[in-house]
């Protein structure tokens, strides 16, 4: 384990090296800019309960900002129609808005830089990483999409919108934006239970191997343009940082070391939710955010002789 | 480690940390397993609780109310909540508690206009039509006019005064020289606003609003009101009854309500019977 960690010093402390070659603030840039996303989608519901200005009411679930932008949750419409409600008017057009926008950004750019549930998993890993606890409990990370159809299932079959009798993203969302997180209520217990699940049983187990909530947004994001490309993939180091911050690290390797098969440099896997760590903890700067038109070989220059060898 | 030790200190450095690793592996999955039962186990029964007007019946509702709180938002009297662990509605949903905060039957509905699913009707467009539930009067023995008082509260607070609730009068037998003004709700026009239940003088309400089907009750679907029936077709469904011949009453006249005309005579008898 310790020569591992010597040869490998970014697993114990990813990003140091990157810190070290660009400086703290832009080796956190994107993790920094994610957290000020998640804390607005809390606090644009707040402003109007606590100082009376009303930007978005609502929650997660179905919102209204300004009194004219509805958003709906595009699974809750589906579940909702499996369990034989179509939706009114304003649901509708709020799911399309919803479907539209990260059919663009990437699906599971909503996991990354919108659900309150991604800082609480994110605590937990980092806290796992700090106390040294090994994976835990292996799940397969496509269990999440049986557990959506799981939900569809259950809704079809009870009639009811099932997922909101489980959902943390919508309960701790809905407790922060009530303040019903202050109590000891089902946002508080969820919220809990996910944080200790992530923490002592499985690593990364909620948001990478469950949530159907992110399997849902996963597959609208198939055909998302905006990605991380590895553009620069000729300078990496092989130092490791990028894989031990990503938490769907699956998603790297093909676009990173896919130079020699002649494999694009751009991550086209649905599961990347776009938080950008890699391109923050990155020091040769290997990384950046591109769209998904960039991906012939060419698009990163060609490695030079003897980096890898160096 | 390496950053925190020399290499010497690293074997025993990394039983501590594998022991604290098992102990923080551990404390998770009890915690994890004790605050996933504590979620049913905080579930407490709660008599009833009232849908915002307007609510599809109960299971449509849940198949269509994505627990956004938007109408809880637009309640401009606090009146809706969002169920938790132990509220008793779906978790997530909108309610609210009469005896706590009632509905004001806002003239244009704010809650109804903010739903974007469905959940709360739009074809709801007089709140007077709304049905939230039915108040019940089930403090028989505790309400004060059953005890023979004029309280009246129930009946001066309903918004629907002398329509939903009426006071129906009737003899007080104990004291034989006073009148019961008995508070009576009338579910075709109760609203279920619950300012009754709000306003009960009583410690516990005598009145208290019950969804509907537990408030009315339901007859079987194949049960027909005669009269009604008669009311709606102009006249009777039913063919009138043959005459039947009575010894002794041969040849008296029959009313068409199948009675005899009868004469008594002094000596108690009936003039046209003849034995």
């Amino acid at each position: 384990m310790s020569a591992a960690r010597a040869a490998h010093p970014g697993i114990d402390n990813p990003g140091a090296s990157a810190v070290a070659a660009k400086g703290w603030l832009a080796a956190n840039k994107w993790l920094l800019a994610r957290r000020l996303s998640q804390a607005l989608v809390v606090a644009v519901f707040l402003t109007g309960p606590l100082w009376g200005v009303w930007i978005a009411k609502g929650n997660l679930a179905s919102s209204l900002t300004l009194g004219v932008l509805p958003l709906t949750d595009p699974l809750m419409v589906l579940q909702a129609l499996a369990a034989g409600h179509v939706m009114t008017a304003a649901a509708l057009i709020g799911a399309a808005i919803v479907l539209a926008a990260y059919l663009v950004v990437g699906g599971r750019m909503y996991c990354s830089w919108v659900c309150p549930v991604n800082a609480v998993t994110d605590l937990a890993h980092w806290l796992r990483t700090r106390l040294g606890i090994e994976k835990g409990l292996s799940l397969n990370r496509r269990t999440r999409l049986w557990v959506l159809g799981g939900v569809l299932a259950a809704s079809a079959v009870t009639g009811a919108i099932a997922w909101e009798l489980v959902n943390p993203v919508t309960m701790l969302h809905r407790g922060l934006v009530t303040g019903s997180i202050l109590t000891f209520g089902s946002a508080s217990l969820i919220t809990l239970a996910v944080f200790l699940f992530d923490l002592g049983v499985a690593q990364r187990g909620w948001c990478t191997h469950l949530c159907p909530v992110g399997a849902f947004y996963g597959l609208l994001g198939r055909a998302a343009v905006l990605r991380v490309a590895a553009v620069n993939r000729a300078a990496c180091d092989d130092c490791m940082d990028c894989f031990a911050v990503c938490p769907e690290r699956h998603v790297i390797a093909p676009a990173l070391r896919g130079a020699d098969k002649g494999v694009g440099p751009v991550i086209m896997s649905h599961d990347c939710t776009n938080c950008g760590r890699c391109i923050d903890v990155c020091s040769k700067t290997v990384f950046r955010f591109d769209t998904r038109f960039h991906n012939v070989p060419s698009d990163a220059p060609p490695s030079k002789a003897g980096v890898k060898a160096a | 480690m390496a950053r925190h030790h020399k290499t010497g200190g690293d074997a025993v450095d990394h039983n501590r940390r594998a022991v604290l690793a098992g102990t923080v592996k551990g404390a998770c999955t009890v915690g994890l397993i004790g605050a996933l039962l504590a979620i049913p186990a905080r579930r407490r029964a709660e008599a009833v609780a009232l849908r915002p007007p307007g609510a599809v019946a109960e299971k449509d509702f849940l198949a269509a109310c994505v627990r956004c709180g938007l109408c809880v938002k637009d309640c401009p009297y606090d009146t809706l909540k969002l169920s938790d662990l132990g509220d008793g509605p779906t978790l997530g949903t909108p309610f609210f508690n009469a005896r706590k905060v009632p509905c004001e039957m806002c003239e244009h509905i704010p809650c109804v206009a903010a739903c974007p699913t469905g959940a709360l009707d739009k074809g709801l467009k007089d709140i007077k039509n709304a049905k939230m539930g039915v108040a019940v009067l089930v403090g028989q023995e505790t309400c004060l006019n059953f005890l023979g008082l004029r309280c009246d509260v129930c009946y001066r607070v309903c918004p629907r005064i002398g329509e939903a609730i009426t006071l129906e009068l009737s003899h007080n037998a104990r004291t034989a020289k006073h009148a019961f003004f008995i508070p009576t709700v009338h579910s075709a026009k109760c609203t279920g606003c619950g300012k009754c239940e709000r306003a009960c003088v009583l410690d516990e309400a005598a009145i208290k609003v019950l969804p509907h089907a537990l408030a009315t009750g339901q007859l079987g679907k194949h049960y027909r009101l005669g009269w009604e029936e008669k009311k709606s077709a102009g006249g009777s469904l039913v063919e009138p009854s043959p005459e039947v011949q009575v010894r002794g009453m041969e040849g008296v006249e029959m009313t068409p309500g199948g009675t005899y005309k009868l004469e008594k005579r002094p000596d108690g008898g009936f003039k046209e019977f003849k034995p």
